[in-house]
């Protein structure tokens, strides 16, 4: 990508930006009976003090560690979109050594996520398989496996781990031991912030400096040359499938070990679809994953600070975000401008 | 065992397969469209989710469950409009246009019950109605079979009705002529003049209005209310039909009922005692594994038809 495609695309991401900002403002001031109030917290909740901050930094994490898992996962161009079960049932994984398991301190944690980032390289790493040796769709087997992730993960933590005398459907406390350190006082930022750090620069290096990431991406842009140039198209396909899949399963564990004391979802929660706007925001580079990871996480939070002291739902952010979406991934929104600037290019 | 048979030859469990067959059925007609057409349509799921509470709306507000249900269908077709415009028009990833109307689809519905209902979760304080279950003379009264087939949602009826429109209509139209050509090879198509863009449109729409059936079917007669995400991928199971049923007509009402079976299975073997969670999994699992056989075969075909190709070349 030259320098002016770079430009063009941050102008263009800008705007989609703009644009869906403008439009929760239009949904705020059609909806709401105290448009003025709730247009305040929604733009500046998050900054009005350092516990919702903290909230954005928290909600930050596990949309980076979905956003990467998407990244790798479509940068083979395989719209795998298993990240949602594979965070999941990797928080389950996790869950189970975290209460099971007596180890040390650090050790415990560290053991308990890379349970369940193997648990999400399997889950993800199955369409792929399916893909690559007979072609069965993997839009199709991994949104399945989302749904058998769901309800196997579910039955797991209700028959196996749920704590009957909690009065809940929940599962024992984890170990003091395999929890996540907070990083920042006052707020629940926990270490997890920092291995989703050390994360984005590891995918950021696989994928932009080794073989096998190079591999994976001359994929993504052309399978047809990858063949021809002698790549081993099928095992860097899996590859990608099982590494995403590590990635989202062990985000899934880092946010059940640095959250919460019990596991306690019912319900998917939903971060492998939003990892998916994330992707798309970055255009799959890693490198650009934080700075959509903070957009999306300060757009729910100033939502969920607007929604708890206004009549606003915090739901039309999904409209917005549906919105960012489309209009990010339609090649021709801006073509006739990118079309002009390049013209003006080859002029010069 | 012995009670597990017992479940299945009781004729409630037939008549139950058909009835969570039906949405299935809709969306996997509505997925076979738009796959004829050379577009993979993975928006069903939010399009059925809209009309599943748009028809809970309308109906609720005019009474009528049919006014409910007509605008349950109008909201479906104008999804896979603007899932048409946005993939045709502003050439965004189909698949990623239609991730992005699901997710409008599972907040905005929220969002809108909220705004109507009051609730983010159940839409039981509307009076939304339900349309009319059918007896069906004569059928009715034949031990074993009337209780199966008869006294069904009207609208059960029409999607199985609709397997043969659509048969008819994808075969036997000039149209459904028009769909196939641009599914099979676009540039052909549109060297012999027919606009590839104006046909996609037309399936977009027609596997949106099929869709909204489904939805329609979800709130006003497989149940009587809206809830959050009720419709709990069963769009994503259509595709999956729709795939395994070799993209035919009625390879894709079979692989429906297939799906409907384990999903009544898993209503039925709750009674037995067996986990609920596990058995709400039999159906995903079970699509997983019709697909993979489904593609092992096709694999299995397109080998040896090459194998055939190569002998009759050396021969």
């Amino acid at each position: 990508m030259t320098k002016s495609q770079r430009l063009f695309e941050i102008y263009r991401t800008g705007l989609v930006i703009l644009i869906a900002l403008l439009l929760s403002l239009v949904i705020i001031l059609l909806v709401s009976d105290v448009p003025g109030e709730a247009m305040k917290l929604f733009l500046t909740g998050p900054l009005d003090s350092l516990r919702h901050f903290g909230n954005v930094l928290e909600m930050m994490v596990p949309l980076l560690f979905t956003g990467l898992a998407i990244s790798v996962m479509f940068s083979a161009s395989q719209f795998n979109l298993g990240a949602e079960g594979a965070f999941f049932f990797g928080a389950i994984g996790a869950a189970f050594i975290a209460v099971n398991w007596n180890l040390p301190p650090v050790i415990h944690p560290m053991v308990a996520i890379l349970w369940g980032g193997i648990i999400g390289s399997v889950f993800c790493g199955i369409p792929g398989f399916l893909k690559i040796k007979w072609g069965s769709s993997e839009l199709v087997s991994s949104l399945m496996f989302n749904y058998i992730a769901y309800f196997f993960g579910l039955y797991l933590i209700n028959y196996f781990l749920r704590d009957v005398n909690a009065g809940a459907m929940v599962s024992y406390p984890f170990a003091e031991s395999a929890k996540l350190i907070r990083i920042i006082p006052k707020t629940r930022v926990h270490f997890g912030l920092i291995i989703a750090a050390l994360a984005v620069v590891f995918t950021a290096v696989f994928l932009h400096r080794t073989r096998w990431g190079y591999r994976i991406i001359v994929i993504g842009r052309n399978i047809r040359f990858a063949k021809y140039a002698g790549i081993n198209t099928d095992r860097a396909i899996l590859l990608s499938q099982v590494l995403g899949g590590f990635i989202a399963g062990a985000g899934g564990s880092i946010e059940v070990l640095g959250l919460y004391r019990r596991f306690t979802w019912q319900l998917l929660p939903g971060y492998g679809w939003t990892g998916i706007i994330v992707a798309i925001l970055a255009r799959n580079n890693p490198i650009y994953i934080p700075v959509a990871a903070f957009f999306l996480a300060y757009m729910r939070i100033g939502a969920d600070i607007m929604s708890r002291s206004t009549d606003m739902p915090n739901e039309f952010v999904a409209i917005i975000q549906g919105l960012i979406i489309i209009l990010i991934a339609a090649s021709s929104f801006l073509a006739k401008q990118r079309h002009k600037m390049v013209v003006k290019e080859a002029m010069l | 065992m012995s009670a597990f048979i017992d479940i299945i030859i009781n004729p409630q469990f037939g008549y139950s397969v058909l009835r969570v067959s039906t949405p299935i059925l809709f969306a996997a007609l509505g997925a076979l469209i738009s796959d004829k057409a050379g577009v993979i349509n993975i928006a069903l799921e939010g399009i059925m989710l809209m009309s599943a509470l748009t028809g809970v709306i309308f109906s609720a507000i005019t009474g009528s469950a049919f006014f409910g249900l007509l605008m349950a269908v109008i909201v479906g077709g104008l999804v896979g409009l603007s899932l048409g415009y946005f993939s045709l028009n502003l050439k965004t990833d189909v698949i990623l246009a239609a991730v992005a109307i699901n997710m409008i689809a599972l907040g905005g519905t929220i969002f809108v019950l909220f705004l109507v209902a009051g609730d983010k979760g159940i839409s039981s304080s509307l009076p939304s109605k339900v349309l009319p279950k059918i007896n069906i003379p004569g059928l009715e009264n034949i031990p074993g079979i009337g209780p199966i087939f008869s006294g069904h949602n009207v609208l059960t009826y029409l999607a199985f009705l609709s397997v043969f429109l659509i048969w008819f209509f994808l075969y036997k139209t000039p149209l459904g002529l028009r769909i196939r050509a641009v599914g099979e090879n676009e540039h052909a198509a549109d060297s012999v003049g027919i606009s590839v863009i104006k046909t996609r449109y037309i399936a977009l729409v027609i596997s949106g209005v099929l869709a909204g059936f489904g939805g329609a079917y979800m709130s006003m007669g497989y149940v009587s209310w809206f809830s959050r995400d009720m419709v709990a991928g069963r769009g994503f199971i259509a595709l999956a039909a729709e795939a395994m049923g070799g993209a035919t007509p009625v390879g894709s009402m079979l692989a429906s009922l297939l799906f409907g079976f384990f999903d009544a299975l898993s209503n039925s073997l709750q009674l037995l005692k067996i986990p609920y969670e596990f058995v709400s999994m039999l159906p995903y699992a079970a699509t997983v594994i019709g697909l993979v056989i489904y593609t092992i075969r096709k694999t299995e075909q397109i080998r040896k038809i090459q194998e055939r190709a190569a002998e009759a070349g050396g021969a």
